[in-house]
């Protein structure tokens, strides 16, 4: 499509009505993933490992059986009631395998057994009196050390065709991209800076500890309900694991508190299955905080070198990275994507950048928000801050100078469309922000941010009631608002109000596949099914018109809600409004439906610029983020709102990224700080109003315009409060979080 | 082990259950009482998901026993509208999109309703400190604190 083709005036898309499940969240009554309650329901609990690794020499669960308040406990050794399909491979045994464990605990946190029984502190209580017999195994939890000969093998044969020979068995991906010759660009560098910098792992910290509510019955049919931003990959997994065929299985997405790519994949739901298949009753488990960072996904932890040449003039020369990435006792730690997210920004002549999956003895990684993106850029926008610094440039513009634009050849080897890096840089220079005064003891960072975002499997649903209001399905858990940007969408097709439209998350019965809700692809790619599926009611509705006039369908168009004649050699009728139409539809032809599906792959990618003002306590080591500018492109912002909260979100979470949030783990390999106590997320009063500008540069690939904004939001942070830090404490920062003991070590050295 | 028998007061509507003793005060809102509003998100007194007030205290429910219930005055996010006119802190939590997910929304309100009652003028920085003890994963909390503000402003007008 043609950019002078796409629509750009709007009478619904860029306000900002109120969302449609605002009523229910401010009274209580939105029901999440524990607030579901069934008759005869049981409580289920997992029996976790306390150990980094060790062998199961044997789970003796005679004495849990015995209690009878306990109606059914499974393991992966219960063969005799087969809880889990046997013969499972690649992800689903990797899955399988993380979400009860086989003959090996591969983490704290690593289910063992589970009970179902008939209150929760029964089924807490018989937890104690399951016996297991461990032999403890020598374990690895730092990235680097996990790839050092010797280092303890989490699992021979892990690894797959892309790593190179000679590497240890812990290192499972390997990726390897760029063009050019990155030594030649060295050479022709006035300075050349190379650095290593490390990131721990964070948690997605999502308020709402998973939950779930399973009954499943011999006949092999069941039902799920479950908090998760995908049931249909819900639905697949637990059917593939329980042996049972994937349309038998029923899952509703409750609403969702929370998720940021952590609930993109299965943990309880199938254990609650097998414990409902057991027992033949209803069984519900939630997750407590503990369990939620043991053994839920954080994100991949990060040792880091980047080198970049730069001549005097800002012009960039040649960049080249190594990115090691931890994702835990599984493959799946986003090497490939760190590295190829690291130098996107950029429009580079030589490039070069590897990346590394590795595993150690933690929780399998998922997803986070631009997995891999946000560690990236701090490695590669801390350097390029320094080159600034130390040729004495101004940062905003040696990034305007290297800036990748429309038809740049991507570090990672596409050439980009249309795309808005430029503007955001442009918008940052002129936003006061930019130029307003520091305080002492204050420093300014700033950093660009890339994500390439998705498209996804989508299926929509349109159906239109007799009073001429709209049922729209879609598949897509709403986790931010999209219901509201959905109905926009809609209502911008077919004309009618906004309030008119009642949107709903299907479950897996009503609905084709939809991916999850992840890559920022709700609005972009439910939001153009949602555009589609409601061209295709219109195109019904027309039909109607044309038959009730008695002209061809395609002299009839539809203009403002109603029917009319598409010329005047159409005829001269008045306009027909949708109400009208759907009035008689029994009579004319039966319902009107729209439907849309696709895999849409222009999702478009994405590019923001943050400016951050922080303030380092020379006495205790303390930060504070004293002023921040979110700066990014939206394509074009369906509701302007809450594409701000996603700024504004993106950059909190990224601040507690930067300055406070890490898993600490001990010698033992145990998570010494699984609670909100010691891991701490940002609070209301540790931040200071976040203000955003929204850039709107179209993307070619959707018929508005729109691009994700979900996830490039926390690319930009780490970096830019890193460089803010630097500066205000005139000592270059290399390991996150910049919490008070490293700052004030850092002090005291130089990083 | 044996049950206790207890009877009290939420929003407005006296109530008896049955309980164990190690059962939370949420726990027994939640599952005993069908009051699922106030949230469990780490039980152990951090996050701010399951603020109710206990005798207009603010308390996190996951810290009260349900037993210390007796004879007390409960009032949860259930009760904070009267009837179909919503409280003001509820209109501008929605109008100013102040929540994305929702599942720290009924704590927050909570807690900003007891704030409200006692500080009527607060100013940023006293509604941040008293909002500190209950996390929000996904706003960064700028629109929640311009909501309470708001609210707080409308509330002294119509006073």
């Amino acid at each position: 499509m043609a950019l002078d083709d796409r629509k750009s005036q709007f009478l619904y898309v860029g306000t900002t009505p109120d969302r449609p499940d605002g009523l229910d969240k401010v009274t209580g009554r939105a029901k999440f993933g524990a607030d579901a309650y069934a008759p005869g329901m049981l409580h289920g609990a997992i029996l976790r490992s306390p150990h980094a690794h060790a062998r199961i020499k044997r789970i003796d669960t005679s004495r849990a059986e015995a209690l009878k308040d306990v109606k059914a406990i499974v393991t992966r050794a219960d063969f005799a009631d087969v809880p889990f399909a046997p013969g499972l491979e690649g992800e689903f045994w990797n899955v399988l395998e993380n979400v009860m464990a086989g003959d090996t605990a591969l983490y704290d946190g690593h289910a063992i057994a589970a009970v179902a029984a008939t209150s929760a502190l029964a089924a807490r209580d018989a937890l104690k009196l399951i016996d297991v017999r461990y032999e403890e195994l020598p374990h690895v939890t730092d990235v680097d050390e996990a790839m050092k000969e010797g280092a303890p093998v989490i699992r021979e044969g892990a690894a797959d065709y892309s790593v190179p020979e000679g590497m240890h068995p812990n290192v499972v991906r390997y990726h390897e991209s760029g063009h050019g010759d990155v030594e030649a660009g060295f050479a022709e560098a006035d300075l050349v800076i190379e650095d290593h910098f490390v990131t721990e792992a964070t948690h997605q910290g999502y308020i709402e500890p998973h939950a779930c509510l399973a009954t499943l019955g011999g006949d092999g049919k069941g039902e799920l309900w479950c908090c998760t931003q995908g049931h249909w990959i819900v639905q697949k997994t637990c059917a593939a694991l329980l042996g049972i065929e994937t349309s038998q299985l029923r899952v509703t997405a409750s609403e969702i508190g929370g998720g940021f790519g952590g609930k993109t994949t299965v943990f309880i739901e199938p254990v609650a299955l097998a414990l409902s298949r057991k027992a033949n009753r209803p069984v519900k488990i939630v997750m407590s905080r503990n369990e939620v960072f043991r053994a839920t996904g954080p994100t991949a932890s990060a040792s880091m070198d980047v080198k970049i040449g730069m001549k005097k003039d800002g012009t960039i020369t040649a960049a080249e990275g190594v990115f090691r990435l931890q994702g835990g006792a599984f493959p799946g730690a986003p090497g490939d994507m760190t590295a190829m997210c690291a130098f996107a920004p950029y429009n580079l002549t030589n490039v070069r950048q590897v990346g590394y999956d590795v595993m150690t003895n933690r929780p399998k990684q998922a997803a986070y928000r631009a997995p891999g993106s946000p560690m990236a850029a701090f490695a590669t926008e801390s350097v390029i801050d320094e080159l600034c610094k130390q040729l004495g440039l101004d940062p905003i513009e040696v990034r305007l100078k290297n800036a990748s634009h429309e038809g740049t050849k991507a570090s990672y080897g596409p050439r980009f469309e249309r795309i808005g890096l430029v503007e955001t840089l442009e918008a940052a220079k002129a936003h006061p922000h930019y130029s307003a005064p520091l305080k002492p003891g204050q420093g300014r960072g700033i950093s660009c941010g890339f994500w390439f975002n998705h498209g996804g499997e989508t299926s929509v649903s349109l159906s239109l009631s007799e009073d001429g209001t709209v049922q729209l399905a879609v598949g897509t858990p709403d986790i931010g608002g999209s219901r509201a940007s959905m109905a926009l969408m809609a209502a911008e097709v077919l004309g009618v109000p906004y309030e008119n439209i009642r949107v709903t998350i299907a479950d897996t019965a009503t609905l084709g596949y939809n991916d999850v809700s992840h890559g920022s692809r709700v609005t972009y790619a439910s939001g153009l099914a949602t555009i589609k599926a409601a061209e295709d009611a219109v195109q019904r509705l027309c039909a109607r018109a044309a038959a009730k006039w008695g002209i061809p369908e395609d002299a009839v168009k539809w203009e403002n809600g109603c029917a009319v004649p598409s010329g005047p050699n159409a005829g001269e009728f008045d306009p027909l409004p949708l109400a009208e139409i759907t009035a008689t539809m029994g009579q004319t032809g039966g319902p009107i439906s729209g439907h849309y599906e696709a895999t849409p792959e222009g999702a478009g990618v994405s590019f923001a610029t943050h400016i951050v003002d922080a303030e380092v306590d020379r006495e205790t080591g303390k930060t504070k983020v004293v002023r921040y500018t979110v700066v990014q492109d939206a394509g074009k912002a369906i509701h302007p709102t809450y594409v701000e909260g996603q700024f504004q979100g993106g950059a909190a979470q990224g601040i507690g990224w930067a300055l406070n949030e890490e898993y600490i783990y001990n010698d033992s390999g145990r998570l010494e700080n699984p609670l909100f106590l010691d891991y701490r997320i940002p609070v209301a009063s540790d931040l200071p109003m976040i203000d955003t500008v929204i850039v709107e540069v179209p993307n070619p690939g959707h018929p508005y315009g729109v691009r994700g904004v979900g996830e490039t939001s926390i690319c930009p942070p780490l970096a830019a409060i890193a460089n803010a830090v630097s500066a205000a404490a005139e000592v270059r920062m290399r390991r996150l979080p910049m919490s008070p003991p490293r700052v004030l070590s850092a002090l005291k050295s130089d990083g | 082990m044996s049950k206790i028998h207890v009877t009290t007061t939420v929003n407005g509507d006296e109530m008896e259950f049955l309980c164990d003793p190690r059962e939370t005060l949420l726990d027994v809102l939640r599952d005993r009482l069908n009051l699922t509003g106030a949230k469990e998100g780490c039980g152990t007194g951090d996050c701010g998901a399951c603020s109710v007030t206990m005798n207009g205290r603010l308390v996190c429910s996951c810290l009260v026993l349900g037993a210390e219930a007796e004879g007390a005055e409960i009032a949860t996010v259930e009760g904070i509208a009267q009837g179909d006119r919503l409280h003001p802190l509820q209109r501008k939590f929605i109008e100013h999109a102040a929540l994305q997910c929702g599942i720290c929304t009924p704590g927050i309100l909570v807690a900003a309703k007891a704030l409200l009652e006692k500080h009527p003028d607060p100013t940023e920085e006293q509604v941040r400190f008293w909002l500190a003890g209950n996390l929000c994963r996904c706003t960064g909390y700028d629109k929640i604190i311009r909501a309470v503000m708001d609210a707080a402003a409308e509330m002294r007008e119509a006073a």
